[in-house]
C-alpha cells in the first residue's frame, strides 16, 4: 500500500472495498456483522484485520448468513451500539426480510452494498438490480462513484442515520469490481477530524434498557399501523435536508462537499445524461469530448436514490430538451427503474417538452465506456427533435 | 419439595402481568412467568414470531416488565447475539439476553441462526418452549411434532419422528443444555439460575403442553406436562460442560417399571385419539429405546 503523507492528509491507494473498511473504522463502528459474498469480502476481511490488530475497538460477529448479519445489526442498534455490515447481490436478497425490519424499527444501521447482478444465471459483475430492490423499504440509499466517495459516504451515513430527525438505516452502494477491486488514491481524514464531525452515538430514549423496560415491534392494529408507515416516510423526507447539511459540513472539514446529486456542465445543456456510480466518470469524459465538438451536453450524477432528490433533479433537468437515463437496472414489464421515476417527475412537474429515454446498459457487468456514452449522447441529440415522449432502449443488446 | 421449599425457590415478584392475552391454560405464559422470576427482571427478551408475539400485548401495551424486542421468525438467535455483543461493547454487565421462541422458530425456520449462535458460543440464553406444533397459526405440524399426532397439516397423524433438538444443540459443545417442563417449575427455575452462571451459549428446551393444540381441557396443562415426564416420553436432564445428568423426577425413572405406560399420557389428548394399538406400541417401544440410550449417557457421565 502506498502512503503519500502530506501535511495532515494521509493519502492511500485503496480499492473501494478497502475505502469502505477505512470509512467504517474512522466512523468508530462498534459491531461488525457480515457474511462473505463476492465481491464484498475484502470489506470485512480488512475490518477483521483492524479489529484483531486492535486498530479498531469493535466486535465482529461472524454470522452464518446475511439474514443473521442484518439481524445482529438490528439487535446491536436496538441496544444502542453503532453497527456496520456489507453485502452484495444474493446476500442482500437473502437479508431482505431484515432490511424492512431495520427500517421499520427506525434503527441507524449503515450497510455497504457492492452492487452485483442477481442470479440465475450466475454473475458476479456489476449491476444495480440488487440495491434497487430495497428502494421502497425506507432505507436511505446513497451511491458512490469512486473509492474516495465510498469512504466519505460511509462516514456521513452515520451522521445521517443517527440524526434525530431521521433515524433510518443507510445503504451506501458502489460498483462490483469496477470500483470494489480498483485502487485509486484516497484522502483519509484524520481520526480527530472525523471524531469532531461524528461523535459517539447518543442512544435514543427507546433503546433496550432493563431499567426502563419498553417493548418494540408489538402487534399493531389497523388503527395505528398506517401512522408508523407514514412516520417512516416523514423521516425519509426530512433526510433530504439532513443529507445536504451533513454534506456541506463534511465539505468544510475536508474540502469535499456532497449534495443529493452532482451536476456536470448542465447549465446550458440541451441533452443531459443521468447516471450513477462508476459510469459517471466516463460520462464526464464523453461530455468534455462532445463539448469540444460543439454539443451542449451535460451529466447529472445521482448520489442519493432515496429519498428521491425531486427538487434537485427538476432544477437540473427542466431546461433540457432530451434526458437519457443510463442505468444497470430494470423493472421487468415496465422500464428502467430510475428512468421511469425521472420521467414521471418531469411530467408531474409540468415539464412536457422533453424527450426522456431509458437506456438499459451494462447489466451483469457488460462493458460500457466513453465511446458508448458519446453514441448515446449523439442519438439523444437526434431524438430531442421529437420534442416530447418516453422510450426504453436496451443499449448494446446482441441480436 | 414441600410448599415451604417451593416458596423459598420461587420469587414472589411477578414480571408477566395478569390480564395478558394468553389462552386459558397456556403453557407459554406458565413458562415465561417462571423464567422471568428466575432471571429476576435483569433480562432483555428477544421474541420471534410465536404465540408470545400475542401474549406480550398489542401496541402500545406490554404484558412484560422487561424490555422486549419482537423480531422476525428466523432471526431470534442472531438478533440476541447482536444485543449481547452491543451490551458488552457498551460496558453493560449482568444483563441476560434471552431468546424466548417456540418450536417452529427454533427447530425449523430459526435453526440456522440458532446453530450459528451456538457454534459461535454467543453469550445468550435460548429458551425454546415446545408446544409441538405451529399453534399461533392454527396447529400446523413442526419438526418437533411427535409421531402420530394430529395437526391441521397432518390430519391422519404425523408419520415422522420428533427431532431431538436439545441433543443437536448439545453437539455444538455449548456450556449448558437442559430440558425442562412447565409441570416442574422448580426444576426449570434451578436450571435457569444454573444456566446464567455460564458465559456463552445456554439452551433450555421447555416442554409446553398446549390445551388448544393438543386437544385437552384447559385445566389439565400441568397434569399433561407431568404425565409426559412420568411416562418417560419427556425426560428432564441437563448437560453441563458435556456432563449428562437426569434431573428431578426423571432421575428416578431409569427402571422401566417406574415409568407409567405411555397410553396414560396419550389418552388425555385429542390429537392422539385416532391412534391404533399398534401405533401406541410403537410409541412405547420408541420411549423404551430412547431410555436405553439415556442409560448409556448416564453410565458414560
Amino acid at each position: 500500500m502506498i502512503s503519500l503523507r502530506r501535511s495532515k492528509v494521509m493519502k492511500l491507494l485503496l480499492t473501494s472495498n478497502y475505502a469502505a473498511a477505512y470509512g467504517a473504522k474512522l466512523a468508530r463502528v462498534e459491531i461488525v456483522a457480515a457474511y462473505p459474498i463476492t465481491p464484498q469480502t475484502q470489506v470485512v476481511e480488512k475490518l477483521a484485520e483492524f479489529i484483531e490488530g486492535e486498530e479498531l475497538k469493535a466486535t465482529m460477529i461472524r454470522v452464518e448468513s446475511e439474514h443473521s448479519a442484518m439481524a445482529a445489526c438490528i439487535g446491536a442498534a436496538a441496544a444502542g451500539a453503532r453497527p456496520f455490515t456489507a453485502t452484495s447481490s444474493q446476500g442482500l436478497l437473502y437479508m431482505y426480510e431484515m432490511i424492512w425490519w431495520a427500517a421499520g424499527a427506525r434503527l441507524p444501521i449503515v450497510m455497504g452494498v457492492v452492487t452485483r447482478a442477481i442470479a440465475p444465471p450466475w454473475s458476479i459483475w456489476s449491476d444495480h438490480a440488487d440495491i434497487l430492490s430495497i428502494r421502497d423499504s425506507g432505507w436511505i440509499i446513497i451511491f458512490s462513484e469512486s473509492a474516495q466517495e465510498v469512504l466519505d459516504n460511509i462516514i456521513q451515513a452515520y451522521r445521517i442515520a443517527e440524526h434525530k430527525e431521521v433515524l433510518l438505516p443507510v445503504a451506501v452502494g458502489w460498483d462490483a469490481f469496477t470500483s470494489s477491486h480498483t485502487a485509486e488514491p484516497v484522502s483519509l481524514p484524520e481520526q480527530e477530524l472525523v471524531d469532531s464531525f461524528l461523535p459517539p452515538r447518543t442512544p435514543e430514549p427507546f433503546v433496550l434498557d432493563v431499567n426502563e423496560p419498553i417493548s418494540h415491534g408489538n402487534l399493531t392494529y389497523p388503527d395505528e399501523y398506517m401512522e408508523f408507515r407514514f412516520l417512516i416516510n416523514e423521516g425519509l423526507e426530512r433526510a433530504r435536508k439532513v443529507i445536504r447539511e451533513v454534506g456541506k459540513e463534511y465539505g468544510k472539514l475536508t474540502g469535499r462537499e456532497y449534495g443529493l446529486i452532482e451536476e456536470y456542465k448542465c447549465g446550458d445543456a440541451d441533452v443531459i445524461l443521468v447516471t450513477l456510480g462508476s459510469m459517471a466518470g466516463d460520462v464526464k469524459d464523453a461530455v468534455d469530448i462532445l463539448r469540444k465538438e460543439g454539443y451542449h451536453a451535460g451529466l447529472v450524477k445521482l448520489r442519493c436514490l432515496r429519498p428521491f432528490p425531486r427538487e434537485a433533479l427538476l432544477n437540473a433537468l427542466r431546461e433540457a430538451r432530451a434526458v437519457g437515463i443510463v442505468e444497470r437496472s430494470f423493472s421487468m414489464g415496465r422500464g428502467g427503474i430510475i428512468a421511469t421515476e425521472i420521467n414521471s417527475l418531469l411530467r408531474e412537474s409540468g415539464v412536457n417538452d422533453v424527450v426522456t429515454v431509458s437506456y438499459i446498459a451494462g447489466l451483469g457487468g457488460r462493458e460500457i465506456g466513453v465511446n458508448d456514452f458519446i453514441n448515446i449522447f449523439k442519438s439523444l441529440f437526434k431524438k430531442m427533435e421529437r420534442g416530447s415522449g418516453f422510450e426504453v432502449v436496451w443499449y448494446g443488446l446482441r441480436g | 419439595m414441600g410448599m415451604k421449599g417451593i416458596l423459598r425457590v420461587v420469587p414472589k415478584e411477578e414480571y408477566l402481568l395478569p390480564g395478558n392475552p394468553s389462552c386459558p391454560g397456556c403453557p407459554a405464559s406458565l413458562g415465561l412467568r417462571y423464567l422471568l422470576k428466575a432471571l429476576g427482571g435483569k433480562a432483555i427478551l428477544v421474541i420471534p414470531a410465536s404465540c408470545t408475539s400475542i401474549i406480550v400485548g398489542p401496541y402500545p401495551f406490554s404484558s412484560l416488565r422487561v424490555p422486549v424486542l419482537n423480531i422476525a421468525f428466523a432471526a431470534a438467535a442472531s438478533t440476541a447475539a447482536g444485543i449481547s455483543e452491543a451490551l458488552k461493547v457498551k460496558g453493560k454487565e449482568g444483563i441476560q439476553v434471552v431468546v424466548w421462541a417456540g418450536d417452529g422458530g427454533t427447530a425449523d425456520i430459526g435453526l440456522q441462526a440458532l446453530s450459528g449462535a451456538a457454534e459461535r458460543n454467543s453469550d445468550i440464553l435460548y429458551v425454546c418452549y415446545d408446544n409441538e406444533a405451529y399453534m399461533n397459526t392454527g396447529i400446523q405440524r413442526s419438526s418437533l411434532t411427535p409421531y402420530g399426532a394430529w395437526t391441521t397439516t397432518t390430519p391422519k397423524g404425523k408419520v415422522e419422528e420428533k427431532k431431538n433438538l436439545p441433543m443437536i444443540v448439545a453437539e455444538h459443545k455449548v456450556p449448558y443444555v437442559a430440558t425442562a417442563s412447565v409441570g416442574y417449575p422448580i426444576d426449570l427455575i434451578l436450571k435457569v439460575r444454573k444456566a446464567i452462571k455460564y458465559r456463552g451459549f445456554k439452551y433450555i428446551h421447555l416442554h409446553a403442553p398446549c390445551p388448544y393444540g393438543w386437544r385437552f381441557p384447559a385445566n389439565k396443562t400441568v397434569e399433561v406436562a407431568k404425565l409426559a415426564v412420568k411416562t418417560g416420553i419427556w425426560v428432564l436432564y441437563e448437560i453441563e460442560n458435556g456432563k449428562f445428568r437426569l434431573t428431578s423426577l426423571s432421575s428416578s425413572l431409569i427402571d422401566p417399571s417406574k415409568r407409567l405406560p405411555v397410553n396414560k399420557y396419550l389418552k388425555l389428548q385429542g390429537r392422539f385419539k385416532h391412534l391404533s394399538e399398534e401405533d401406541i406400541s410403537r410409541i412405547q417401544e420408541h420411549v423404551n429405546t430412547m431410555w436405553d440410550e439415556l442409560m448409556r449417557l448416564v453410565k458414560e457421565s
